[in-house]
Protein backbone atom coordinates (compact mmCIF):
# COMPACT_ATOMS: atom_id res chain seq x y z
CA UNK A 1 0.00 0.00 0.00
CA UNK A 2 1.56 3.45 -1.01
CA UNK A 3 -0.05 6.52 0.74
CA UNK A 4 -0.91 10.19 -0.67
CA UNK A 5 -1.67 13.83 0.84
CA UNK A 6 -3.94 16.44 -0.80
CA UNK A 7 -4.60 19.63 0.35
CA UNK A 8 -6.79 22.08 -1.87
CA UNK A 9 -6.05 25.58 -2.70
CA UNK A 10 -7.73 28.23 -4.40
CA UNK A 11 -7.05 31.62 -6.14
CA UNK A 12 -9.08 33.68 -8.58
CA UNK A 13 -7.14 35.11 -11.19
CA UNK A 14 -7.79 36.65 -14.74
CA UNK A 15 -6.31 35.56 -17.93
CA UNK A 16 -6.79 36.22 -21.85
CA UNK A 17 -5.47 33.06 -24.24
CA UNK A 18 -3.71 34.67 -27.49
CA UNK A 19 -0.55 33.03 -29.08
CA UNK A 20 1.24 35.65 -30.73
CA UNK A 21 2.17 32.19 -33.27
CA UNK A 22 -1.32 32.46 -34.95
CA UNK A 23 -2.97 35.54 -36.81
CA UNK A 24 -6.09 37.56 -35.35
CA UNK A 25 -8.90 35.61 -37.11
CA UNK A 26 -6.61 32.16 -36.17
CA UNK A 27 -6.75 33.40 -32.78
CA UNK A 28 -10.10 34.31 -32.80
CA UNK A 29 -11.07 30.78 -34.06
CA UNK A 30 -8.74 28.80 -31.84
CA UNK A 31 -9.73 30.39 -28.42
CA UNK A 32 -13.14 31.80 -29.12
CA UNK A 33 -14.20 34.10 -26.41
CA UNK A 34 -11.80 33.03 -24.52
CA UNK A 35 -9.58 35.61 -26.55
CA UNK A 36 -11.30 38.33 -25.78
CA UNK A 37 -8.69 41.38 -25.15
CA UNK A 38 -10.14 42.71 -21.96
CA UNK A 39 -9.52 38.99 -20.72
CA UNK A 40 -11.88 36.84 -17.91
CA UNK A 41 -11.08 35.13 -14.89
CA UNK A 42 -11.81 32.24 -13.22
CA UNK A 43 -11.78 30.53 -9.40
CA UNK A 44 -9.22 28.34 -9.73
CA UNK A 45 -9.25 25.32 -7.61
CA UNK A 46 -5.65 23.82 -6.86
CA UNK A 47 -5.16 20.06 -5.60
CA UNK A 48 -1.93 19.41 -4.61
CA UNK A 49 -0.90 15.68 -3.93
CA UNK A 50 2.47 14.48 -1.98
CA UNK A 51 3.71 11.34 -1.18
CA UNK A 52 6.53 9.89 0.72
CA UNK A 53 7.48 8.00 3.99
CA UNK A 54 5.10 8.71 6.76
CA UNK A 55 7.23 10.26 9.51
CA UNK A 56 6.97 8.19 12.53
CA UNK A 57 7.19 10.68 14.73
CA UNK A 58 4.46 12.99 13.44
CA UNK A 59 2.31 10.15 11.44
CA UNK A 60 2.45 12.61 8.22
CA UNK A 61 3.77 12.52 5.21
CA UNK A 62 4.13 16.16 5.55
CA UNK A 63 3.07 18.86 7.52
CA UNK A 64 0.39 21.05 6.49
CA UNK A 65 2.28 24.11 9.15
CA UNK A 66 4.78 23.35 6.30
CA UNK A 67 2.74 22.83 3.14
CA UNK A 68 0.50 26.04 3.49
CA UNK A 69 2.88 28.41 3.95
CA UNK A 70 4.87 26.75 0.65
CA UNK A 71 2.58 27.23 -1.58
CA UNK A 72 0.90 30.21 -0.43
CA UNK A 73 4.48 31.82 -1.14
CA UNK A 74 5.25 29.80 -4.33
CA UNK A 75 1.80 30.24 -6.21
CA UNK A 76 -1.52 31.16 -4.42
CA UNK A 77 0.38 34.75 -3.39
CA UNK A 78 1.70 35.59 -6.78
CA UNK A 79 -1.60 34.54 -8.55
CA UNK A 80 -4.26 35.30 -6.39
CA UNK A 81 -6.25 38.51 -7.96
CA UNK A 82 -3.70 38.79 -10.71
CA UNK A 83 -3.78 39.36 -14.49
CA UNK A 84 -1.54 35.51 -15.37
CA UNK A 85 -0.50 37.46 -18.78
CA UNK A 86 1.03 40.24 -17.61
CA UNK A 87 1.95 39.49 -13.81
CA UNK A 88 3.66 36.15 -13.65
CA UNK A 89 6.53 36.29 -15.77
CA UNK A 90 6.05 32.31 -17.02
CA UNK A 91 2.69 34.06 -18.95
CA UNK A 92 4.21 36.71 -20.38
CA UNK A 93 5.93 33.84 -23.75
CA UNK A 94 3.22 31.24 -23.07
CA UNK A 95 -0.29 31.26 -23.45
CA UNK A 96 -1.99 30.57 -19.89
CA UNK A 97 -4.00 27.87 -20.45
CA UNK A 98 -5.01 25.82 -17.34
CA UNK A 99 -2.74 22.96 -18.71
CA UNK A 100 0.32 25.59 -19.16
CA UNK A 101 -0.70 26.40 -15.50
CA UNK A 102 -1.16 23.58 -14.05
CA UNK A 103 2.50 23.06 -15.85
CA UNK A 104 3.96 26.03 -14.12
CA UNK A 105 2.77 24.80 -10.64
CA UNK A 106 4.03 22.21 -10.70
CA UNK A 107 7.41 23.42 -11.39
CA UNK A 108 7.39 25.67 -8.60
CA UNK A 109 6.21 22.95 -6.38
CA UNK A 110 8.56 20.35 -7.20
CA UNK A 111 11.17 22.45 -4.78
CA UNK A 112 9.18 21.73 -2.16
CA UNK A 113 12.17 20.02 0.56
CA UNK A 114 9.75 18.10 2.85
CA UNK A 115 7.81 15.55 0.63
CA UNK A 116 7.79 14.54 -2.81
CA UNK A 117 5.35 16.17 -5.43
CA UNK A 118 3.09 13.50 -7.04
CA UNK A 119 0.68 15.51 -9.12
CA UNK A 120 -1.44 19.13 -9.67
CA UNK A 121 -4.94 19.03 -10.19
CA UNK A 122 -6.85 22.35 -11.40
CA UNK A 123 -10.25 22.80 -11.65
CA UNK A 124 -11.06 25.53 -13.41
CA UNK A 125 -14.68 25.82 -13.60
CA UNK A 126 -17.10 23.06 -11.92
CA UNK A 127 -16.80 21.46 -15.70
CA UNK A 128 -13.45 21.66 -16.43
CA UNK A 129 -10.18 20.26 -14.99
CA UNK A 130 -6.68 19.42 -15.42
CA UNK A 131 -3.88 17.10 -14.18
CA UNK A 132 0.07 17.11 -14.55
CA UNK A 133 2.38 14.90 -12.97
CA UNK A 134 5.46 12.93 -13.53
CA UNK B 1 -11.40 -3.71 -15.40
CA UNK B 2 -14.08 -1.58 -13.70
CA UNK B 3 -13.77 0.69 -10.17
CA UNK B 4 -17.22 0.95 -8.31
CA UNK B 5 -16.52 3.24 -5.37
CA UNK B 6 -19.04 3.75 -2.12
CA UNK B 7 -18.91 6.53 0.11
CA UNK B 8 -19.86 6.98 3.67
CA UNK B 9 -19.57 9.39 6.59
CA UNK B 10 -18.50 9.39 10.19
CA UNK B 11 -17.88 11.65 12.72
CA UNK B 12 -15.08 11.27 14.66
CA UNK B 13 -12.76 12.96 17.46
CA UNK B 14 -9.04 13.41 17.71
CA UNK B 15 -5.65 15.26 18.80
CA UNK B 16 -2.81 15.02 17.86
CA UNK B 17 0.35 14.13 20.62
CA UNK B 18 3.12 12.27 20.44
CA UNK B 19 4.52 10.85 24.40
CA UNK B 20 8.46 11.25 23.06
CA UNK B 21 8.04 14.82 22.36
CA UNK B 22 8.35 17.55 24.96
CA UNK B 23 5.10 19.31 26.01
CA UNK B 24 6.66 22.43 23.58
CA UNK B 25 7.85 20.53 20.86
CA UNK B 26 4.53 19.02 20.73
CA UNK B 27 2.95 21.90 20.37
CA UNK B 28 5.39 23.59 17.92
CA UNK B 29 4.91 20.36 15.95
CA UNK B 30 1.01 19.99 15.73
CA UNK B 31 -0.27 23.59 16.74
CA UNK B 32 -3.94 23.49 17.52
CA UNK B 33 -4.28 19.60 17.04
CA UNK B 34 -2.19 19.15 19.80
CA UNK B 35 -4.95 21.01 22.07
CA UNK B 36 -5.49 17.53 25.01
CA UNK B 37 -9.25 17.89 25.25
CA UNK B 38 -9.27 17.13 21.55
CA UNK B 39 -11.31 18.57 18.28
CA UNK B 40 -13.35 16.45 15.64
CA UNK B 41 -13.86 16.13 11.98
CA UNK B 42 -17.12 14.93 9.91
CA UNK B 43 -14.73 11.94 7.89
CA UNK B 44 -15.98 11.32 4.08
CA UNK B 45 -14.56 7.73 3.40
CA UNK B 46 -14.43 6.70 -0.67
CA UNK B 47 -13.69 3.09 -0.80
CA UNK B 48 -13.20 1.67 -4.33
CA UNK B 49 -13.41 -1.64 -5.36
CA UNK B 50 -11.73 -2.91 -8.65
CA UNK B 51 -12.35 -6.20 -11.09
CA UNK B 52 -14.14 -7.66 -14.17
CA UNK B 53 -18.55 -7.99 -13.32
CA UNK B 54 -19.33 -11.14 -13.03
CA UNK B 55 -20.93 -12.93 -15.79
CA UNK B 56 -24.10 -14.08 -13.83
CA UNK B 57 -24.75 -11.37 -12.07
CA UNK B 58 -23.28 -8.13 -13.48
CA UNK B 59 -21.59 -7.08 -10.42
CA UNK B 60 -17.55 -6.54 -9.41
CA UNK B 61 -19.11 -6.77 -5.90
CA UNK B 62 -22.56 -6.37 -4.85
CA UNK B 63 -22.86 -3.08 -3.58
CA UNK B 64 -25.23 -3.61 -0.57
CA UNK B 65 -21.96 -6.69 0.29
CA UNK B 66 -19.78 -3.50 0.59
CA UNK B 67 -22.10 -1.07 2.75
CA UNK B 68 -22.20 -4.15 5.13
CA UNK B 69 -18.29 -4.74 5.39
CA UNK B 70 -18.31 -1.12 5.87
CA UNK B 71 -21.16 -1.05 8.55
CA UNK B 72 -19.05 -3.49 10.22
CA UNK B 73 -15.24 -2.82 9.83
CA UNK B 74 -15.66 0.60 9.63
CA UNK B 75 -18.43 2.83 11.15
CA UNK B 76 -19.29 0.62 13.92
CA UNK B 77 -15.52 0.97 15.00
CA UNK B 78 -14.82 4.89 14.11
CA UNK B 79 -18.63 6.99 13.95
CA UNK B 80 -18.75 8.49 16.72
CA UNK B 81 -15.80 7.42 18.75
CA UNK B 82 -12.49 9.14 20.17
CA UNK B 83 -9.62 7.86 17.83
CA UNK B 84 -6.93 8.33 20.57
CA UNK B 85 -8.80 6.05 22.74
CA UNK B 86 -11.69 3.98 21.42
CA UNK B 87 -10.31 2.34 17.95
CA UNK B 88 -7.53 -0.40 19.20
CA UNK B 89 -6.27 -0.01 14.83
CA UNK B 90 -4.88 3.23 15.63
CA UNK B 91 -3.19 2.38 19.33
CA UNK B 92 -0.13 3.76 19.80
CA UNK B 93 -0.26 5.66 16.25
CA UNK B 94 -0.87 9.11 15.70
CA UNK B 95 -4.24 9.48 13.92
CA UNK B 96 -3.49 11.78 11.03
CA UNK B 97 -5.45 11.06 7.96
CA UNK B 98 -2.72 8.86 6.51
CA UNK B 99 -2.63 6.95 9.62
CA UNK B 100 -6.22 6.60 9.82
CA UNK B 101 -6.48 5.82 5.85
CA UNK B 102 -3.91 3.16 6.57
CA UNK B 103 -5.54 1.35 9.12
CA UNK B 104 -9.00 1.43 6.97
CA UNK B 105 -6.98 0.32 4.23
CA UNK B 106 -5.63 -2.82 6.31
CA UNK B 107 -8.99 -3.74 7.75
CA UNK B 108 -10.84 -3.88 4.61
CA UNK B 109 -8.34 -5.65 2.42
CA UNK B 110 -8.82 -8.69 3.76
CA UNK B 111 -12.87 -8.76 3.69
CA UNK B 112 -12.85 -7.83 0.19
CA UNK B 113 -13.39 -11.67 -1.21
CA UNK B 114 -14.82 -10.47 -5.03
CA UNK B 115 -12.85 -7.83 -7.04
CA UNK B 116 -9.37 -5.84 -4.98
CA UNK B 117 -9.64 -3.29 -3.08
CA UNK B 118 -8.14 -0.51 -5.00
CA UNK B 119 -8.02 2.68 -3.07
CA UNK B 120 -9.35 4.01 0.17
CA UNK B 121 -9.90 8.01 0.16
CA UNK B 122 -10.20 9.67 3.64
CA UNK B 123 -11.45 13.04 3.29
CA UNK B 124 -10.59 15.19 7.01
CA UNK B 125 -12.50 18.03 5.19
CA UNK B 126 -13.16 19.32 1.76
CA UNK B 127 -9.67 20.52 1.44
CA UNK B 128 -7.80 17.70 2.74
CA UNK B 129 -7.44 14.04 1.91
CA UNK B 130 -5.02 10.96 1.94
CA UNK B 131 -5.44 8.37 -0.47
CA UNK B 132 -4.09 4.92 0.04
CA UNK B 133 -3.34 2.58 -3.32
CA UNK B 134 -2.36 -1.11 -3.69
CA UNK B 135 1.74 -1.88 -4.11
CA UNK B 136 4.93 -1.53 -2.07
CA UNK B 137 5.12 -2.07 1.52
CA UNK B 138 3.06 -0.65 4.16
CA UNK B 139 3.73 2.76 5.42
CA UNK B 140 1.86 3.50 8.28
CA UNK B 141 4.00 3.42 11.25
CA UNK B 142 3.58 3.63 14.71
CA UNK B 143 4.90 6.54 17.29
Amino acid sequence: MKISLTRRYNFAASHRLHSPRLSEEENHRMYGKCNNPYGHGHNYIVEVTMTGPVDEATGMITSLGDLDPFVHREVIEQFDHKYLNEEVPAFQTMVPTTENVCREIYKRLKKYPSAQLKGVRIEETLKNSFEYGE
Amino acid sequence: MIRITRKVEFSAAHFYHNPNLSVEENRRVFGKCNNPLGHGHNYVLEVTISGEPDPTTGMVLDLKELKDILQREIMERLDHRHLNYEVPELAGKIPTCENIAAAIWQLLEPRITSGKLDRVRLYESPDLFADCTADTEVTGRRA
